[in-house]
């Protein structure tokens, strides 16, 4: 049963896929800007020729629906194309970029869930307390407040005004050599952007989260074990919150997407190495086969990271292995 | 104005060469003489696509790479040449015949000599096809590139070309190795990534994203100089990142564009930083509105003349680029070779524009124009806003038509726009950066750097050409003066302020700008305190 879910989940992921790509080919494309023109323009100078070489050397020359057949056939082969303005394959490109990426979405991503997860249980356990009212008002203004401007206020305390974390990079000028340090190196450079990062969505799953606990504590069966006697600590643990928590689950899983989206500003202002920075400046220099190459990338992770969560959520929630669900 | 005489440098020339640098700011700590060793930590803003220099022409690239390659020559602040791979040169009385002498120990960074065979190589072969500027120059004006023995080049031109001698700067001709690059393809060669050149700094790493690392290369040709054990470029992509770097102290040096300009005011502010304008006198960048003279309104001279005088350009200079500029009176930089200051002015005068724009005759629609702005940070979004403004005031009725810098250098290429905001290099000569914005054989579509508003006059062309041949520099400035006053009396275009950009950096480090093309240069003079 479940193995053929897979199987059609990963069908429709690739339909997915397909339509993805067609669709980023086309509006990348239509953007106003051929890497051409700019890359004659960058050289300071440049005649006709020089420019129609250019096209011809990154194929632009040709028609776009040529051109698409061209990378519609590499990607069957599994390759994503080669970067004229880095000279470099993409794939190769993007493979040194996502580790830093998931490390900072991934990193960002737990620590969205842990304090959302208990910002909204306590809110919503502790509903209308004073407790309840300061948890909601600081996931308010986390929610309101522009992702940049956050990891800009993080700079200036915790880096220009503390002096406790970096301010940027991934790593130190001088890197240790051994790897324990290097570890915490990495670590402590890491603190500021996947807070800022992580933050921001954690004000979104604490607010659902005390919404959930709030509705769950009102069902029958948290009444009937109330009734029973059962000590509050483990109603929580037991009835509440593994109910509550799947539809911060759900969300989380659309938000992935999200998350990555939202790391091309924090990779920006923490000069994080990562994917995200790497389409930022594609796309300003307008390098079609990085752009879709990111493109295509973050897609199918997003995919992936569904179909898992679509998995996992089976496994969390039996009603829906059964069919018991409502 | 060209020497023609022949020069033979040696360490005593290098000596007087240096102490004419005296005029450049500098530490007291420089009176100490260099320091061996330590590292200097650059940024890359943005992260260079590729070290593959003269197969990219960007910024980053330059600055990088300038610290790996060389050129023949350098220029010093007053546009003079000065020795790099090239010891010695002497140009015939005819202006024809261009011979340098060239280092006799200088090697690559693998080890293998450096010799004329690699400098026929880069500017009769690979840059011929990858340089976009040097082929167009080699293609209009050189007959014969020849070596002659091992350590002497010769190029040959088919015509007189005054400009000639400001061509070896290490963006206009880098001299790359011939062993390295013959017989592959040069865009794809892997070298570019991990490069090999002459210069006092050796590649080392390449971590994408984060840093490139240089070393010093110990056999360099100059045993008197390249100082630093290490040099360190972070790739900090944010601007107010970057300035946090600097206040830090994790980062030495700022070079022109890394911090905004208000923020380059503060720094220079600080205490222990030194701060100078000196060291772009090559490139000297020059801003102006560019008006689509090929339809209403900006076809008609009236309108053109009530932008110049519609906008203050001290304003401009003083409050927006906070000082960091001078106003401009025409196409070519007060700052190199040929300027001309008696020309036509157009002083502010809103009331003035006001009425020339009511004599135009135009009104409506045709006076509903579009404003491009340069996507290159908030001075420029301001400088436009304020331009817009002052359009308006005059009678025009300007909204601005915000762009990435893609959608900027497609408007620009493909004429379709009204009012641009645009700067340009003037490569230390007029025939080589300014006559390519008003030659009417160079209205050409497919780059922003040509004559993309349209600019054409048979006189202007003519001036253009006679003094890029002449070989008598008194006939050349009054070939450039003439031509100046009528591009100005034309409002070819509007110019607003020569950029006065400033290099930035912590007292400990000297030496910093030690020529016209300033951080961009090889740094091989420079040293940092213990």
């Amino acid at each position: 049963m479940t193995y053929r879910i897979f199987l059609t989940r990963l069908g429709n992921g690739l339909l997915v896929l397909i339509g993805v790509a067609i669709m980023n080919f086309t509006l990348v494309h239509m953007a106003p800007g051929d890497p051409a023109m700019i890359f004659a323009g960058e050289a300071g100078g440049g005649d006709e020729t020089y420019v129609e070489q250019l096209r011809e050397d990154m194929g632009l020359d040709k028609p776009l629906v040529t051109q698409f057949a061209i990378y519609a056939g590499d990607l069957l082969r599994g390759d994503l194309g080669y970067s004229f303005r880095n000279q470099r394959d993409v794939a190769g490109m993007i493979a040194e970029r996502i580790p830093a990426t998931l490390l900072l979405t991934m990193t960002a991503f737990g620590i969205a869930l842990i304090i959302g997860v208990v910002f909204g249980m306590l809110g919503g356990w502790f509903r209308n307390t004073l407790l309840d009212r300061g948890l909601m008002i600081v996931t308010l203004v986390l929610y309101a407040t522009p992702l940049f401007w956050l990891a800009m206020m993080f700079v200036l305390l915790f880096s220009v005004r503390l002096g406790w974390f970096p301010p940027f990079g991934m790593q130190s000028v001088l890197v240790p050599d051994a790897p324990l340090e290097r570890m915490l190196d990495v670590g402590r450079h890491l603190v500021l952007p996947a807070f800022s990062l992580g933050l921001f969505y954690a004000a979104t799953y604490a607010r659902l989260m005390r919404a959930s606990v709030i509705n769950v504590s009102n069902a029958d069966f948290v009444k009937t074990a109330r009734a029973k006697g059962v000590p509050g600590g483990r109603i929580l643990r037991v009835h509440v919150l593994r109910n509550a928590i799947l539809p911060v689950f759900s969300l989380a899983s659309v938000q992935i997407g999200q998350l990555i989206g939202g790391a091309v500003l924090t990779e920006t202002v923490f000069a994080w190495p990562g994917i995200g920075r790497l389409m930022f400046d594609a796309i300003l220099q307008r390098d079609y086969p990085v752009i879709l190459g990111v493109f295509l990338t973050t897609a199918l992770l997003v995919i992936l990271v569904n179909i898992a969560t679509d998995l996992l959520y089976r496994i969390v929630d039996p009603r829906i292995e059964t069919g018991a669900g409502s | 104005m060209l020497n023609k005489t022949s020069f033979a440098v040696t360490r005593r020339m290098a000596l007087l060469g240096a102490t004419a640098l005296l005029t450049l700011p500098r530490t007291a700590l420089a009176q100490t003489g260099p320091v061996e060793g330590g590292r200097l930590v650059l940024i890359a803003r943005p992260e260079p696509a590729t070290l593959g220099l003269g197969l990219n022409l960007q910024a980053p690239t330059i600055y990088v790479g300038g610290k790996i390659f060389e050129s023949l020559l350098t220029y010093t602040t007053d546009l003079e040449p000065m020795p790099s791979l090239a010891k010695s040169w002497s140009i015939s009385d005819d202006g024809l015949t261009y011979r340098f002498e060239l280092q006799q120990n200088a090697t690559w960074h693998d080890g293998t000599p450096f010799t004329s065979a690699d400098v026929v190589f880069t500017a009769d072969d690979m840059m011929r096809s990858s340089h976009p500027r040097w082929k167009l120059l080699a293609e209009t004006y050189v007959e014969r590139i020849e070596a002659d023995g091992d350590f002497a080049v010769t190029f040959t031109l088919r015509e007189p070309f005054s400009a000639f001698i400001y061509a070896f700067e290490l963006s206009s001709l880098p001299i790359m190795a011939r062993h390295v690059y013959e017989g592959t393809d040069y865009r794809t060669n892997p070298a570019n990534n991990a490069p090999i050149g002459t210069g006092p700094f050796k590649f080392v790493s390449w971590n994408r994203g984060q840093s490139i690392e240089l070393e010093r290369y110990e056999d360099y040709w100059d045993d008197s100089a390249a100082h630093l054990e290490r040099v360190t470029f972070l790739v900090i992509p944010d601007a107010a990142s970057r300035e946090t770097a600097f206040e830090q102290q994790m980062v030495d040096v700022l070079r022109p564009g890394d911090v905004e300009g208000f923020v380059a005011r503060r720094l220079s502010e600080t205490d222990d930083v030194v701060m100078t304008t000196m060291g772009e006198e090559f490139y000297a960048p020059h801003a102006f509105i560019q008006m689509n003279l090929r339809k209403p309104p900006f076809d008609n001279l009236k309108i053109r003349q009530a932008v110049m005088h519609a906008v203050d350009r001290d304003f401009i200079s003083n409050n927006i680029w906070f000082g960091m500029a001078a106003p401009a009176t025409g196409p070519v930089s007060s700052r190199t070779a040929f300027y001309e200051p008696d020309v036509t002015p157009y002083p502010f005068d809103i009331e003035k524009a006001q009425s020339l724009v009511a004599e135009s005759g135009l009104s409506g629609d045709d006076l509903k124009v579009t404003l491009t702005p340069l996507p290159y940070g908030q001075q420029w979004d301001r400088t436009a806003e304020y331009i817009a403004q002052q359009l308006t005031q005059a009678g025009l009725d300007v909204s601005i038509k915000g762009v990435d810098v893609s959608g900027w250098a497609q408007a620009l290429s493909t004429w379709e726009f009204d009012l641009a905001l645009n700067y340009t290099y003037q490569y230390a000569h007029p025939a080589l950066g300014v006559a390519r914005h008003y030659l009417s054989s160079n209205i050409i579509q497919g780059t922003p750097a040509a004559n993309n508003e349209g600019y054409s006059n048979p006189e202007a062309d003519r001036l253009f050409a006679e003094a890029a041949n002449s070989v008598d520099p008194e006939e050349t400035q009054r070939l450039y003066s003439e031509v100046q006053k009528l591009l100005v009396d034309d409002v070819a275009l509007g110019w607003i302020f020569e950029m006065r950009s400033p290099t930035i950096y912590r007292d400990t480090v000297n030496e910093v700008v030690t020529s016209a093309i300033g951080a961009m240069d090889t740094m091989k003079a420079t040293w940092k305190a213990a």
